[in-house]
């Protein structure tokens, strides 16, 4: 057989769960989808000892309205769920609209948006969905629970601020502000593969017109979701003309990512997308905004 | 070996329960267990489509699936397409009528991704199409003869229910 032996356990409900990982530490491993986690036990490059598996805790899958405007998103929503989701497309239209973006639809049927983020992987579309959306995630331990910004939640390559007794169980997307906009852009070399580069954008204009807000968060350019600080802060109090989009994004490129090859890309390559989709995910958004106001 | 675990599963409508270790994989149980050979193994590593199957359902790569995790559910593989044993799944008439495949060995995968796909979207474009299939890969054909098969039992489809 593929993997090495493991012990299993399917837990009924979040207590149990919670218990079940406290209890075997970092020799346990959280299962959800298993998108990534079972291909890697497959190889033998993940071989852990228990697997705590979530499919059997229903209290995790839900997508509601959180009464705000915005979501309330369990960890173990599939994103075919999110992908078929009105309440999702009205509520978070850039996360729905990435949502096609992510791998294969037999991969979509099964995969989760809890998996995702907490598998944290640097070319995944979700974590930087999220930082762009500035949605926050609670974090669920037998020693209680704590919420943190997508932000500040990516910390590195493959690492988050889960603790190893910790499930990410929920995420909230708060409500899209007035006069603001979204665009996603990616280009992969197969519809489905993994992004060479990846862009997610969100802006919002204040009364006169001028950006108030500007998050423009990469993936597949570095160790995580990578926001782009200067071009962003270029932006901060102007008019969205498009000679500054053109600037921020070339900023983006050029001062706020330094891109590395590997067997996708060369880093040139990258940059020369980083620039491009920059400009285009910033376009688009800022005429969704300006429609919008 | 480690210790066994009880899973009970609805293989094409019938009810199955057998003894295994966490670590089988669903296409290993189809394959090993119940000796449904159909479901293919190609990549084992959740790449190439092939070992496609339908749990509740829902297109699922069933090499990158515990068999435990199934336990109550539903799984349909490429031997229960067809509700009719002596009679192929319009998808499959339609595979042989244009040349869907060479080898073979990839084709339940594409079934299984189309058979739902169809139901939700019966009249498909062919960009649609493509994109549908961009998880399954075919080493023989070059995807056009595939794409034509969807095509046509699409259309088979439609006239079945219609007429």
């Amino acid at each position: 057989m593929k993997p090495a032996p493991f012990a299993y356990f399917a837990p009924r409900t979040l207590p149990e769960a919670l218990s079940l990982i406290a209890e075997h530490g970092d020799a346990g491993k959280l299962i959800a989808g298993g998108q990534s986690l079972a291909p890697t036990m497959n190889f033998r490059l993940a071989q852990p000892a228990a697997l705590v598996d979530l499919n059997r805790v229903p209290e995790l899958a839900f997508l509601e309205n959180d009464g705000r405007g915005g979501l309330r998103i369990g960890a173990m929503t599939r994103h075919r769920t999110l992908e078929r989701s009105v309440l999702a497309a009205q509520r978070a239209p850039l996360l729905h609209a990435a949502m096609p973006y992510i791998a294969h639809v037999q991969i979509r049927n099964r995969g989760t948006i809890g998996g995702s983020l907490a598998h944290a992987d640097p070319a995944a579309e979700l974590p930087a969905v999220m930082v762009a959306l500035g949605a926050r995630f609670k974090l669920v331990s037998v020693r209680g629970e704590r919420w943190v910004a997508a932000a500040d939640f990516y910390q590195g390559l493959f690492t988050t601020a889960l603790e190893p007794d910790e499930i990410l169980t929920e995420v909230a997307v708060p409500a899209a502000a007035p006069r603001s906009g979204w665009a996603f852009h990616e280009i992969a070399r197969r519809h489905g593969d993994y992004a060479i580069v990846g862009v997610a954008a969100t802006v919002q204009l204040d009364a006169a017109g001028a950006l108030d807000d500007v998050k423009l968060v990469y993936l597949s350019v570095g160790e995580g979701p990578t926001e782009a600080q200067q071009a962003a802060a270029s932006l901060h109090g102007q008019a969205p003309t498009p000679a500054r989009i053109a600037e921020a994004a070339r900023l983006a490129a050029h001062a706020d990512i330094e891109p590395l090859a590997d067997i996708h890309a060369t880093a040139g390559y990258r940059r020369h997308l980083i620039e491009v989709l920059g400009q285009r995910a910033l376009s688009e958004a800022c005429a969704r905004a300006g429609a919008a106001a | 070996m480690s210790e066994l675990y009880p899973v009970a599963v609805t293989v094409n409508g019938i009810q199955v329960a057998r003894e295994i270790e966490p670590r089988m994989l669903l296409s290993d149980f189809l394959r090993h267990e119940l000796n449904l050979t159909g479901t293919h193994v190609g990549c084992e590593h959740g790449s190439c489509g092939a070992c496609t199957v339908l749990l509740d359902g829902e297109a699922v790569r069933s090499c990158i699936l515990f068999a435990v995790q199934v336990d109550g559910q539903s799984v349909t593989t490429v031997e229960g397409l067809s509700a009719d044993p002596n009679r192929l799944h319009p998808l499959q008439v339609a595979f042989q009528e244009k040349h869907g495949l060479q080898c073979g060995y990839c084709t339940p995968g594409f079934l299984l991704t189309l058979a739902p796909f169809l139901a939700e979207n019966p009249a498909p474009s062919e960009a649609e199409v493509r994109e549908v299939l961009s998880g399954n890969i075919c080493r023989c054909t070059g995807y056009q003869n595939i794409v034509d098969a969807a095509l046509l039992a699409a259309e088979m489809l439609r006239s079945e229910k219609g007429g």
